[in-house]
């Protein structure tokens, strides 16, 4: 059976600079694939090679058994993927209501996503015509989120989503990715925080220079701390 | 004529230039907005609308009316396609590189004005008005179709903002005006949005230079002034944000439509260099810009 996502020997850079070498993942859905590492480890660039914002120079890129590898960026987003980038990056003077619009562009059954997308966090139906930038952290990422499900992604890549929040924020987003997990999503975790990363996934790739040095299974994880001390440094 | 009705009449000759420069400047506005690129030759796409409605207007058989109706159809949409064919053979291949996209709309403001020097001459040659009338106040008479312009300037204020607000060009292009990944990230085209921006901009100058020929003959050399007046007003009004630039708009046009009147038109442009200067001096980012994110 075809992986949800699957890229294959990625190698990217800034100008001269390599920042992948041979990045290769494979991600069923129904799981959780957790990228760890150090800052500068490689991982946001992973997320944004693969959305095709810092194009690879060599690599395959299949979502459901679909080639994009020759795609545009703005191609990719229509084929199921979502992203949450670091930071949440809101479209902020707009009103949540048309955040979650441009995440509506790419599909014709807006009306339904969108109460779908709604449906995970009801607290975005009251400031539904607020403006982004007024929302506090924890709403802020909520709705980047939501901006990314009105995608209807079969592929959820979230880039530090627990960043910042309070610990009543960062349980109510974790809920969430577990709820989308058993629904069937394939979804890639960038975390910084272990203790937001070992409720939630099945496996852990630790990142360092722009490679995958280890993938281990999350109970592995559990039982070896070594491995974060190796490459987190906690 | 005492000085009430004095200050009316420079007043309405102010809103006059006030509307022309307002779709100017909103033009250049939003092409900095959305695409970050200065466009030097935005001035050029100006005298492009000018001279094509003349060729419009003269060859259109009839009433003046059917040929000034013609040139306000035609004349923005040859000028928005140039200005589409220049950015996909030009600021694409830069990568709109911000210093690269100067030089290069400096070379196309030259290819452009010489262009039309080739073809159309040196002449400065006036368009008909579409109509004639005059309108009788107590003090004195005042063309019509200088409030039409007037009139015509506001509708299109009105259209340019439901276009952004209410439709789904305007979100996109809002979308990528604040963050041009992430609105990647979200399947928008961004090329194909600044495309469409660009020729958007250099359409309303165009539609601005088509309601000015009545008033002002078209010549090869006349998109120097509004390009000159769109930047002061841009600047003051603040890069990218087009409330500022409607406000500054109206400001720079009444100071010169009155100050001109009065005084004298060199008297207006040292005041509109002043205010520019003040504003850089005291609020660099423009009086309606935002706060960096």
């Amino acid at each position: 059976m075809a992986a949800s996502l699957e890229v294959i020997g990625f190698d990217t850079f800034y100008g001269q600079s390599q920042a992948l070498r041979e990045f290769s993942i494979r991600l069923e859905g129904g799981k959780v694939l957790c990228l760890l590492g150090r800052n500068g480890a490689g991982k946001t660039t992973a997320l944004k090679s693969i959305m095709g914002i810092i194009p690879p120079r060599k690599g395959k890129l299949l979502i459901d058994g679909n080639d994009l590898s020759e795609k545009p960026a703005y191609e990719i987003p229509k084929h199921g993927i979502g992203y949450v980038p670091q930071g949440r990056r809101l479209f902020s003077e707009l009103t949540v209501r048309e955040n979650l619009e441009i995440g509506l562009l790419t599909r014709s059954t807006g009306k339904q996503a969108l109460e779908h997308a709604l449906s995970y966090f009801p607290v975005l139906r009251e400031r539904i015509n607020q403006v982004s930038g007024t929302l506090s952290g924890g709403e802020q990422t909520m709705l980047a989120i939501a901006r990314a499900l009105c995608i209807e992604p079969s592929v959820l890549m979230l880039d530090e989503p627990t960043e910042g929040l309070m610990p009543s924020a960062i349980a109510a987003i974790r809920d969430v990715v577990i709820k989308l997990r058993d629904e069937g999503k394939a979804i890639l975790l960038v975390e910084q925080r272990v203790d937001a990363v070992i409720p939630v996934a099945d496996t852990v790739a630790f990142m360092d220079h722009g490679e995958i040095r280890e993938t281990v299974a999350i109970d592995v994880l559990k039982d070896n701390p070594a491995l974060l001390q190796k490459y987190v440094g906690v | 004529m005492g000085f009430g009705p004095f200050l009316f009449l420079a007043t309405l000759e102010g809103l006059v230039q006030a509307s022309v420069l307002v779709l100017t400047a909103v033009g250049l506005s939003l092409v900095f907005g959305v695409m970050r690129v200065v466009n030097v030759a935005h001035g050029e796409f100006f005298m492009l609308g000018a001279v094509i409605a003349w060729f419009v207007a003269t060859n259109m058989p009839g009433d003046p009316a059917i040929g000034f109706i013609a040139a306000l159809i035609i004349s923005p949409l040859a000028v928005g396609a140039v200005a589409y064919v220049a950015d996909r053979l030009i600021l694409t291949r830069l990568n709109y590189n911000p210093e690269a996209t100067i030089v290069a709309t400096i070379g196309l403001l030259y290819v452009i004005q010489q262009s039309v020097l080739m073809t159309y001459g040196a002449d400065a040659r006036p368009v008909d008005p579409p109509f004639y009338y005059t309108i009788r106040l107590p003090w004195f008479g005042y063309s019509s179709y200088k409030l039409f312009v007037i009139a015509a300037a506001c509708v299109l204020l009105g259209v340019i903002w439901f276009v952004l607000k209410r439709t789904k060009w305007g979100l996109l292009m809002r979308a990528t005006q604040f963050d041009r990944e992430t609105a990647l990230a979200f399947g928008i085209p961004v090329r194909k949005v600044y495309s469409f921006v660009f020729a958007i901009g250099a359409g309303l100058a165009a539609i601005g230079a088509v309601l000015i020929v009545p008033i002002q003959q078209a010549h090869y050399l006349m998109g120097l002034d509004p390009l000159l007046l769109s930047f002061t007003v841009v600047i003051i009004g603040g890069l990218g944000s087009i409330q500022g630039t409607i406000f500054a708009a109206i400001l720079i046009g009444l100071s010169d439509g009155i100050l001109s009147v009065f005084f004298s038109p060199t008297l207006a442009k040292i005041v509109s260099t002043l205010f520019v200067a003040m504003v850089l001096v005291f609020k660099p980012n423009g009086l309606f810009a935002k706060a960096k994110r």
